[in-house]
């Protein structure tokens, strides 16, 4: 009954929340965060792992309810340690979302956290459910409330974000849904039952052609939200004017709904079409690091900037898993978290400087160290950890995944090695463009609030503690990661080195 | 009284039709145009009657007789409709009636 | 006495977290015993350390602290381990030693900078990094403090945020040096791909037992770290960088860019010279590389104006001595000349910085001289200095580590002789570039009139810094002059015994005479002040450093720049948002047509009808 009270109780809180939020504007708040806390207690008692009877290897959680079963659809949940680390992700995400939100967010408060909580929900649900209808469900389930907060809480464009943002996800989630059905066809049409159960799924035969198709079905919907180049461009967008709470869960969260959709959906149900499809999502991921990383250093917007590092960084997650083996794979789920808490922190900055000096544009700030110096050693600490500074989180998800990359790929680990002199150019442009020069009038903000300070210590010491010690998340992923495509250990590759060279 | 050939009967259907239609689409007068609408129910009507002793049926004057109705029916709405218009506005020009596009 | 090992690296580190925490709030006391203060225990427990691991002979018994495991995946197991031997101890203790002085110099250089707290936690973490850096056992945490350094590089020469152009300089030094990084983790990528690990033993011992010599992988693995260690240490081709740098205050300029973290570069290949030593093609690179960029940028060293300029270049091109020397295989007269170049480059700078600092910030050697009266003692300084740069024959260090680079030159074959004459030909640009410097700056006629007086804070660092600048080539001097065998007997254990080159005569009394002949004509040049008997187009391209960064500019800056300006506005973006105008579009054209006209309706049903029925009737 621990899987879907994670889910119930968010809900239950954002009807709580919204009754309650006419009267009193702090009371949504802290529903919110009481529901989250209570969320984060289930899952802390769900994190020691007890052996249960009757699960499989690597499974720490299961919750099975009938919902329509003439067509084989039910309430499926499973956790693993890669939903694990990615709901406690969740959870501290949007904790923070909460209160940095606290001072930004003055209107409807009472339906900003409903819209929250119900996202929050949906992404839950997204990470448990093994039942390909379930997963649907959720996966829609996420994005109205999400639609919602762009739309009402963005800037200034933000109708004409949150419909873009809303149509593409909306457009590649159809193509998911036909791709679902067609595979519990074909599942039937070869075992003989009508079932969306993801285990039993698994291993369906099927011919190459429909398995490729079937795959692209997948893929799609993932490669939007990851995103992956070229079906991005929702991201700058959606970003830009969302919200500082809705770019968190975006960038933080929502986007590694896709990576997770890769690991846990596209690849163990299609392994032979997704390791033929393998060269082109290499490209993709490169193409992704690269391009997304030409675009952050155009950029005068500093929300922009930093939403397009975004889809440099994910593109490392592409490469990552599509580079099938356990090194590029563990590199993909470090970076997924290193980067939802960096990126988060950036745009909880960028927030900041938005909601006091009303500008994002790198062109009317500058000097803001003179006034802030605090602020902008933080700041300074996020935009070096976008970079990938060794000793922090982003740089072990980073070589772990180039490191792998380099097994499959020579070229394009060193392609994706220069994404990161890329990732210092417009890191480096962000800070001296938005931080140093000469006292700037028109921008002198005050420090950072106190709510403003925990939260960011928090999120520094996280992405300390992932550089220097990330052993704990990578033992909680590996048996999720372990089934994955062809066992490929670190092996020492010496036998292969000493035969090519011998013979000359 | 020699019998009218049935294809002169539908030409001239066809030309009644044809005229009515015309005054539909060239006259701005409402009324101008309900009569119009008229004649071109009467030609289908002539059509009918035609086909009918052509084939020697009863069909074609069965549906004379429903033309006949509508046509009394939509003439009492349209003028309903035009009076109305008129009080609202005083003119007959249907072009200035486009004021509910979309 | 072993576990202590971990605390040289970490207490820096530590003070630099508690600076940056209390930033705003620390007095300038706090800041000084902080900053100063760890680095000095980190310097008396890294002597301690060394004391007692030196053992007969002056041999260095190594060994490892594992102080964690970083992760574990499959058999891919980078540890944090920290190892000294020689190479790491000499390493460390320059590091330690010069960094206390230079932390000492630098609280009264920048006594009453509003980023007083900031600027000692930056030099703090960079003093840890680089202790990382020289003592880690893995190639992974090498890196750390690779990438460390370079983060502390970029903020310390970008400390006077205020001006623009400084950020800029920090910007192309961190990118330009991140361009060699990309060679390096790709050098990273190959060797832990090849052997399942990146701790330096053992890939050295795989390297040997599985890489028969001058193989395509071995080469290829050492072509990439080069490429790390020229970016690095500020070699030809991403050599440019580095004289941007002296953006930054004088004291970093001294420790990062002269004694320690440009070097660091001579270090990684010294470190990994068994795997060079496999590949020579890549050891003839690295030589010929150093043998270039000591004559190219010795040639600019000579018309520079700014004091801080003319020793940036002549960093470079001692660091091409470095290099030439590891590219010939004398490993450890390169670290030596490193050890003796941290001496009197650090000295040199830091009495620069006390010329500059009593010039009120000027920088400009044409606006200076007859500074000899006013301050003899930064007078003095300087000639040490100076002289040791120069390799003055047998009294200074500078000239037995110059020895001992040009004679292993000499031994190692036709090659081998070609850099020796570069090397000569150098250490004869060194001492014209460095004594025009000093008679510029110290004779001829006063312009402007220095004032105060040197604090014992910058007094004390110079005086031990000159002393050391004497005193050095006493660590090791051909068997010529006495057979003094210090540093070989430390990194013996590193490198293996040094092999007893022919005593060749010729070589040492050719390279001896050669500075005095290059102080001679300085003085007939220069004795007199500076004169700008020599302007041509050909000294403005000296300048301007060969025009590298033009180059560099054209060729790779603005392409990218320009990509980055024409795809502003992202071309796939576009093609959606041009599939949303093409809707709109459509929308309004349709629109056009529900225009409420009851006749205009009906002549298209009409006109609808005739067609279906033509369709109808027709087909």
């Amino acid at each position: 009954m621990m899987l879907p009270a994670l889910i119930i109780v968010p809900l239950i809180a954002a009807l709580v929340a919204c009754l309650g939020g006419r009267s009193r504007a702090d009371w949504p708040r802290w529903v919110t965060i009481g529901a989250l806390l209570v969320d984060a207690v289930i899952l802390a008692a769900l994190s020691s792992p007890v052996p249960t009877a009757g699960l499989a290897p690597g499974w720490l959680a299961h919750f099975d309810a009938p919902w329509i079963p003439q067509l084989g659809i039910a309430v499926r949940l499973d956790m693993d340690g890669l939903s694990l680390l990615l709901l406690w992700l969740t959870l501290v995400l949007t904790l923070a979302s909460v209160v940095i939100s606290w001072r930004e967010v003055k209107e409807h408060v009472g339906f900003f956290h409903v819209c929250l909580l119900a996202t929050t929900a949906g992404i839950i649900g997204v990470f448990l459910a093994t039942d390909l209808f379930l997963f649907f469900f959720f996966w829609e389930i996420m994005l109205v409330p999400m639609y919602f907060l762009v739309a009402i809480w963005g800037h200034e464009r933000r109708v004409h974000a949150a419909i873009k943002f809303f149509l593409f996800t909306q457009g590649s989630g159809l193509l998911m849904l036909l791709a679902i059905f067609a595979l519990a066809f074909v599942h039937r049409q070869a075992a003989g039952e009508f079932t969306f159960d993801y285990f039993r799924l698994l291993n369906t035969p099927m011919s190459q052609g429909t398995g490729m198709l079937l795959m692209l079905g997948f893929f799609v919907a993932f490669a939007v939200k990851l995103p992956v180049v070229p079906f991005h461009s929702w991201l700058p967008d959606t970003h830009t004017q969302a919200p500082t709470a809705g770019s968190v869960l975006l960038a933080g969260i929502l986007l590694k709904t896709g990576a997770y959709g890769l690991i846990r959906f596209t690849i163990p149900l299609f392994p032979d079409a997704a390791s033929r499809f393998t060269p082109v999502a290499l490209a993709l991921g490169v193409i992704g690091i690269l391009y997304g990383a030409v675009l952050a250093i155009g950029q005068t917007d500093m929300k922009r900037l930093v939403a397009y590092s975004s889809v440099s960084h994910l593109g490392f997650v592409l490469l990552g898993i599509f580079a099938w083996n356990t090194l590029a794979l563990q590199g993909a789920v470090i970076q997924m978290i290193a980067h939802g808490i960096s990126t988060g922190a950036l745009f909880i900055l960028v927030g900041a400087v938005q909601d006091r000096l009303h500008t994002r544009d790198l062109r009317k700030l500058g000097g803001l160290w003179h006034g802030a110096p605090r602020f902008s050693g933080v700041f300074l600490f996020f935009a070096i950890a976008s970079l990938g500074l060794p000793g922090l989180g982003n740089f072990v998800g980073e070589f772990l995944t180039l490191l792998g990359t380099w097994r499959v790929s020579p070229p394009a680990a060193i392609l994706g090695a220069v994404g990161l002199v890329m990732a210092a150019v417009y890191a480096l442009l962000l800070v001296a463009r938005a931080l140093l020069g000469p006292a700037n009038p028109q921008a002198v903000m005050g420090e950072l609030s106190g709510r403003h300070r925990v939260t960011m210590a928090v999120m520094i010491v996280a992405i300390v503690a992932l550089g220097v010690y990330p052993q704990p998340v990578i033992d909680m992923a590996a048996p999720s990661l372990r089934h994955l495509g062809p066992v490929t250990a670190a092996a020492p590759l010496i036998h292969m080195a000493t035969s090519q060279d011998l013979p000359r | 009284m020699g019998a009218v050939a049935p294809t002169n009967a539908i030409l001239l259907a066809a030309i009644l039709f044809g005229l009515g239609l015309a005054g539909v689409l060239i006259r701005r007068n409402l009324i101008f145009m309900l009569m119009s609408i008229e004649i071109m129910l009467n030609a289908t009507g002539l059509a009918f009657v035609a086909g009918g002793a052509r084939w020697a049926q009863p069909d074609g004057q069965i549906m004379f007789l429903l033309v006949l109705t509508l046509a009394a029916a939509e003439i009492s709405v349209g003028l309903a409709l035009i009076l109305l218009l008129q009080t609202r506005r005083p003119t007959l020009d249907s072009d200035v009636g486009n004021r509910l596009k979309g | 006495m072993q576990q202590l090992l971990a605390l040289v690296p970490a207490l820096p580190l530590l003070a630099a977290v508690l600076l940056m925490l209390s930033s705003t709030s620390i007095n300038t006391n706090g800041v000084r015993i902080l900053g100063v203060g760890s680095v000095g225990i980190a310097a008396l427990l890294a002597c301690r350390i060394a004391f007692a691991q030196t053992g007969a002979g002056w041999a260095v018994q190594p060994f490892d602290v594992t102080l964690w495991h970083w992760m574990r995946i499959g058999s891919f197991a980078p540890d944090v381990t920290l190892h000294l031997d020689g190479l790491s101890m000499v390493m460390m203790l320059v590091i330690t030693v010069i960094g206390f002085l230079i932390h000492l110099y630098a609280s009264a250089y920048l006594d009453d900078d509003p980023g007083y707290a900031r600027f000692f936690a930056c030099m703090n973490l960079f003093v840890a990094a680089m202790l990382v850096l020289v003592l880690a056992n893995d190639l992974l945490l090498l890196y750390v403090g690779w990438e460390g350094v370079g983060l502390c590089s970029y903020l310390l020469i970008g400390f006077w945020y205020d001006d623009p152009a400084n950020g800029r300089a920090a910007r192309k030094a961190f990118i330009v040096t991140r361009v060699g990084d990309t060679a390096l983790i790709s050098g990273l990528f190959l060797l832990a791909t090849m052997f399942g690990t990146l701790s330096i033993p053992a890939l050295m011992q795989h390297a040997t037992t599985s890489w028969p010599m001058g193989t395509a992988m071995p080469t290829l693995a050492a072509f990439l770290l080069l490429g790390g260690a020229l970016g690095k240490s500020a070699q030809l081709p991403l050599q440019t960088w580095l004289v941007d740098a002296m953006a930054g205050p004088t004291p970093v300029s001294a420790l990062i860019h002269a004694a320690t973290m440009v070097t660091a570069g001579v270090y990684l290949i010294a470190r990994t010279h068994v795997l060079f030593a496999l590949a020579p093609d890549a050891l003839l690179a690295t030589g010929l590389i150093g043998g270039a960029t000591l004559l190219l940028s010795g040639a600019s060293a000579l018309v520079q104006t700014d004091i801080k300029r003319v020793l940036a270049y002549s960093t470079i091109s001692q660091i091409g001595y470095m290099f030439l020397a590891l590219g010939v295989g004398a490993w450890d007269a390169a670290i030596f000349h490193l050890v003796t170049h941290a001496f009197f480059k650090a000295l040199l700078f830091l009495a620069a910085g006390a010329v500059i600092l009593r010039m009120h910030h000027e920088q400009d050697i044409t606006r200076m001289g007859g500074l000899r009266t006013a301050m003899p003692g930064i007078f003095l300084a300087f000639v040490i200095g100076s002289a040791s740069l120069a390799a003055l024959p047998l009294v200074t260090a500078g000239f037995y580590s110059k020895e001992a680079i040009l004679g292993g030159a000499w031994d190692a074959g036709a090659s081998g002789r070609l850099l020796w004459c570069a090397g000569v030909i150098g250490a004869f640009l060194t001492a014209i570039y460095i004594f025009r410097l000093l008679f510029v700056v110290f004779f001829g006629e006063q312009h402007h009139h220095p004032h105060g007086v040197t604090g014992w804070r910058i007094g004390v660092p110079l005086a031990v810094l000159a002393v050391l600048a004497i005193i050095g080539g006493a660590l090791q001097t051909p068997a010529l002059l006495g057979g003094i065998a210090i540093m070989p007997g430390i990194l013996g254990g590193v490198f293996g015994t040094a092999r007893e080159g022919a005593l060749a005569v010729l070589p040492l009394v050719v390279a001896s005479l050669v500075p005095l002949v290059g102080i001679g004509l300085a003085w007939r040049w220069w004795g007199a002040g500076l004169t700008s008997r020599f302007e041509t187009r050909f000294t403005d391209l000296l300048r301007d450093g060969w025009d590298f960064d033009l180059a560099y500019d054209r060729m790779i800056v603005q392409p990218l720049m320009w990509l980055v300006r024409v795809n502003h506005h992202d071309v796939i973006d576009s093609v959606y948002e041009g599939l949303g105008a093409l809707a709109k579009r459509a929308h309004a054209g349709l629109s056009l047509s529900e225009n409420g006209r009851v006749r205009w309706y009906a002549g298209w049903l009409a006109a609808g009808s005739v067609a279906a029925l033509a369709i109808a009737v027709l087909s």
